[in-house]
């Protein structure tokens, strides 16, 4: 039977370590998503689970602990934030080349300078050519499902690329909220047995991790990344699928709210999305058919599928919770994507940028209603009036 | 080197998972300097053996002698006449420091390709 908690989106996730119980935990802590990891080490201390807990001296030696662990043959965990993240970067590329299925739970936070502890996606979009899968969440539900499907989907043989569950800092972090947990058995019988099939462990059978690859092979090698990068996303469709089946929570490539019979839309992702849904539902009641399109999905980025949801509409805005700067328009990269890929797929329809929240500044459900009155407009002219718009920023 | 394969036919992630492959890679063409074997005698005492970090000394292990230097996969680093004892000694002797090529030595160090003593390979 599971049990309906009162938890914070850092207690959910450290839940759900507690009952995946890890073979190796590496971390360090870092605002927002120390209480992940804190209360976790209490776990640990308590003999909740078997982990070996690595306290480690910086996050680049966090993830450089998870990197040997996973190489060994460990089932390997570590949680950061921000600034935590950027310094781990380095890592976090071999990581993902070296094939390890390391999951990570990324507390989104704004990256200094000035620096900053509350939430916004650019640490996350700092990694988005890493090689990493990146699942976002709205709220610590989600991000408790996410991380029990993190492990699958990363440990699937035709995957084996390390996984990284968002959730917006503090909003959802430090968010009490109804989160159902699941029974400890049926999560291990979910996640099943972890057997690597190259351990560094397996002393009959010596191997090599991480040599010096050149010109003659390391293309190859990135290529073989590529193919995995193509396989993840069936895997992701099958785990949840089969998450679905077990536990009763629907997940997909990405939400889709009140979208079929939508004339225009936002796409939105993480905590966002819960408020984006009220403004839907006011202006569904006004008569305005508008929908959301939620992002869980954001590497592998599901282009033909986002197309084939978003395609119909009459006008689409993008809402970014960081800025590419310098990218054309000075946009953000979901809207970049996203154009990208309707052009890609000959789809021609308005679309405009809101980069929104950063830092944390706060988004309120008016302001979210002002970005699909522009759809709407947009919708009715056929026009894009700005391009990129920055969200309540003062003048 | 043998024909490059392709990246379905490769492990994944760079991974070597055959042990002590590294013998298949001849690093010998890296070398700007190699060495040759001098005039003073050598004692056998096996320092060039053991510090070579190419495992590019050749040794009869039965009648425990050096025999030569595996110049496929030397890269000439120098370090087998650096900790040879009879170099010290012969550099004593001649009361000078000798220069790594001097034909005294026992492990001389040359230019690839200028030198081509007997006994040498």
């Amino acid at each position: 039977m599971s049990k309906f908690k009162a938890l914070d989106g850092n207690a959910a996730v450290a839940t759900a370590m507690r009952q995946i119980n890890p073979d190796v935990v590496a971390a360090y802590p870092i605002t927002p998503q120390t209480a992940t990891v804190q209360t976790f080490s209490e776990y640990v201390n308590n003999g909740l689970v078997d982990t070996e807990f690595v306290t480690v001296e910086s996050e680049h030696s966090a993830m450089s602990a998870c990197v040997g662990a996973s190489a060994a043959g460990a089932r390997v965990m570590t949680a950061t934030s921000a600034n935590g993240l950027a310094l781990m970067w380095e890592i976090v590329y071999i990581a993902a080349s070296s094939r390890l299925p390391i999951v990570m739970s990324l507390v989104n936070r704004a990256l200094s300078g000035p620096i900053n502890i509350h939430p916004d996606h650019s640490d996350v979009m700092g990694i988005r050519d890493s090689g990493w899968i990146i699942l976002m969440s709205e709220n610590g539900q989600e991000a408790y499902d996410n991380i029990i499907q993190a492990m699958r989907i990363g440990e699937h043989p035709e995957v084996l690329l390390p996984v990284a569950v968002c959730q917006d800092g503090f909003i959802t972090g430090h968010g009490l909220e109804r989160v159902e947990i699941y029974e400890d058995s049926d999560v291990q019988s979910f996640i099943g047995t972890y057997e690597p099939e190259w351990p560094l462990l397996d002393l009959d059978n010596p191997k090599t991790y991480g040599p010096l690859d050149f010109y003659d092979y390391y293309y190859e090698h990135k290529r073989q990344q590529i193919e995995a990068m193509e396989n993840a996303k069936p895997v992701i469709l099958d785990v949840a699928k089969e998450f679905n089946e077990r536990f009763g929570r629907d997940y997909g490539l990405f939400e889709a709210y009140r979208l079929d019979d939508a004339d225009v839309a936002v796409v939105v992702a993480n905590s966002t999305a819960g408020t984006a849904k009220t403004v839907v539902d006011d202006l569904r009641d006004e008569g305005h058919k508008v929908g959301m399109l939620k992002i869980r999905l954001f590497r592998p980025f599901p282009a033909e599928e986002l197309v084939k949801a978003l395609g119909h509409l009459d006008a689409l805005a993008v809402m970014d919770r960081s800025v590419s700067f310098g990218a054309m328009g000075n946009g953000g990269p979901l809207y970049l994507e996203l154009l990208a890929a309707l052009a890609a797929h000959g789809v021609s329809l308005p679309v405009a940028d809101y980069v929104y929240g950063l830092g944390g500044r706060d988004i309120l459900p008016r302001e979210i209603e002002g970005v699909f009155r522009d759809a709407l407009d947009m919708a009715e002219t056929g026009e894009v009036e700005r391009n990129v718009t920055y969200l309540s920023v003062r003048e | 080197m043998s024909e490059l394969k392709g990246w379905k036919e490769i492990p994944i992630g760079g991974m070597i998972l055959e042990a002590g492959n590294a013998e298949q890679y001849e690093t010998g063409d890296w070398r700007a300097f190699r060495p040759v074997f001098g005039e003073a005698e050598c004692i056998n005492c096996f320092q060039c053996w053991l510090n070579c970090p190419d495992s590019s000394i050749l040794v009869d292990a039965e009648n425990e002698e050096m025999v030569g230097f595996d110049l496929k996969h030397c890269k000439g680093c120098g370090i087998c006449a650096a900790v040879c004892p009879v170099n010290a000694r012969v550099s004593k002797k001649a009361e000078e420091e000798l220069e790594k090529d001097d034909p005294r030595l026992c492990i001389r160090i040359v230019e690839e390709g200028k030198f081509q003593e007997v006994g040498d390979e």
